[in-house]
């Protein structure tokens, strides 16, 4: 009767994790990789508008950023209209002369035709204070612009 | 000699090490949006030669402080912006023979509105209370009818779209002559020329 003993044991055998390291290596690798760190800290909200008729900002050194958006959360003593961001630090529309010519001049001289700047402004930022913006920027000779926008359709978003 | 065999390295917790690198990586990743539309400001050097410009060729595009879209004194909606734009670019009103004729356009031909894509020219004017993300949707449907446009003409002429031709320009990794793109793609952009004039603040 010994042959037809039942197999010791009804349990389910314990999973094999031995390969479960690879995979959390793998995914790893994949955010090291695609990481970009930030180079500002934000202090204003920047939900940035969609638009699907965008190019390619390459050459990320010949870029200087100006974020513009209401003060966040935790910078709430600065109000609640929109304010311009320069490096780490709030601004105002006269200080943007001086923040071109720093980046400016930081950078090869040869190099400084090419440079552009991007505007990240915030979705429900007013026209007001892109215009005085980009006034300033005439002025200062910064004709390069780019308006940074999600990839996706203009409709339907709210 | 008795050989003493080296115990196994218990590597159980290697998963543990790594999941908390992946957390890390993870909460510090911000995908950053490097994209946008390009655009360039007019010099300040102010000129006091007026240029004159027809009336019909000017095409003008009102944003008021309620996101509201007046076109050529009409109300309009968004969705409406991009093929209004293009029938006006497109139009190519110089009856054939004359100077200026063009003869690649499709539009109606209708001698009341713009001349050719080369004269014509697009003027966005907004207010202070405009909000941001409806400039940028207008920006986003006047560059589109420019780019709708030259795709047309470079398929036609090229087999190509123009959005392609670009693409590959810019890919260093792309076999063919690059001189000769360059020259097809100065070709299109003469023939449909972004002239997108911004206002000042209306107040």
């Amino acid at each position: 009767m010994s042959k037809f003993k039942k197999k010791k044991g009804g349990d389910v055998p314990a999973v094999n994790t031995a390969a479960l390291p690879d995979i959390v290596f793998m995914l790893l690798f994949f955010f090291m990789v695609a990481t970009v760190m930030r180079e500002n800290t934000l202090m204003i909200q920047n939900n940035l508008p969609f638009a699907d008729q965008v190019e390619k900002l390459d050459k990320k050194d010949l870029v200087m950023y100006i974020y513009i958006g209401k003060p966040s959360q935790n910078y709430k003593q600065y109000g609640t209209e929109a304010r311009i961001q320069l490096n780490d630090k709030f601004a105002d529309v006269s200080d943007i002369p001086a923040f071109i010519n720093a980046e400016r001049a930081s950078k090869r001289e040869e190099l400084v035709p090419f440079l552009t700047t991007a505007l990240k402004v915030d979705s429900d930022a007013n026209m007001g204070i892109v215009g005085d913006v980009k006034q300033e920027l005439r002025k200062v000779n910064a004709l390069k612009i780019n308006y940074t926008t999600k990839k996706g359709s203009v409709f339907g978003r709210n | 000699m008795a050989k003493r065999a080296a115990p196994e390295v218990n590597a159980g917790s290697m998963a543990d090490i790594a999941f908390l690198l992946l957390i890390f990586f993870l909460v510090t990743t911000t995908i950053e949006t490097d994209s946008g539309i390009n655009r360039k400001l007019p010099p300040m050097e102010d000129n006091d030669e007026d240029v004159v410009i027809k009336q019909k060729n000017i095409f003008t595009v009102l944003l008021n402080g309620k996101d509201q879209l007046l076109v050529e004194d009409e109300l309009m909606d968004l969705k409406d912006l991009r093929e209004a734009a293009k029938e006006f670019l497109d139009n190519g009103g110089i009856p054939k023979g004359q100077e200026g004729y063009c003869s690649y356009c499709q539009g109606k031909r209708d001698p009341s509105s713009s001349d050719n894509p080369d004269k014509a020219i697009i003027s966005l004017a907004n207010n202070r209370e405009t909000s941001y993300k409806q400039y940028i949707a207008v920006q986003n449907e006047l560059v589109a009818a420019y780019n709708e446009l030259r795709d047309r003409r470079a398929q036609e002429l090229y087999g190509e779209t123009f959005a392609e031709m670009e693409a590959n320009y810019n890919d260093v990794n792309w076999p063919g002559n690059k001189d000769k793109l360059k020259e097809k793609i100065e070709k299109i952009k003469v023939e449909y020329p972004q002239k997108l004039s911004e206002v000042q603040d209306t107040k």
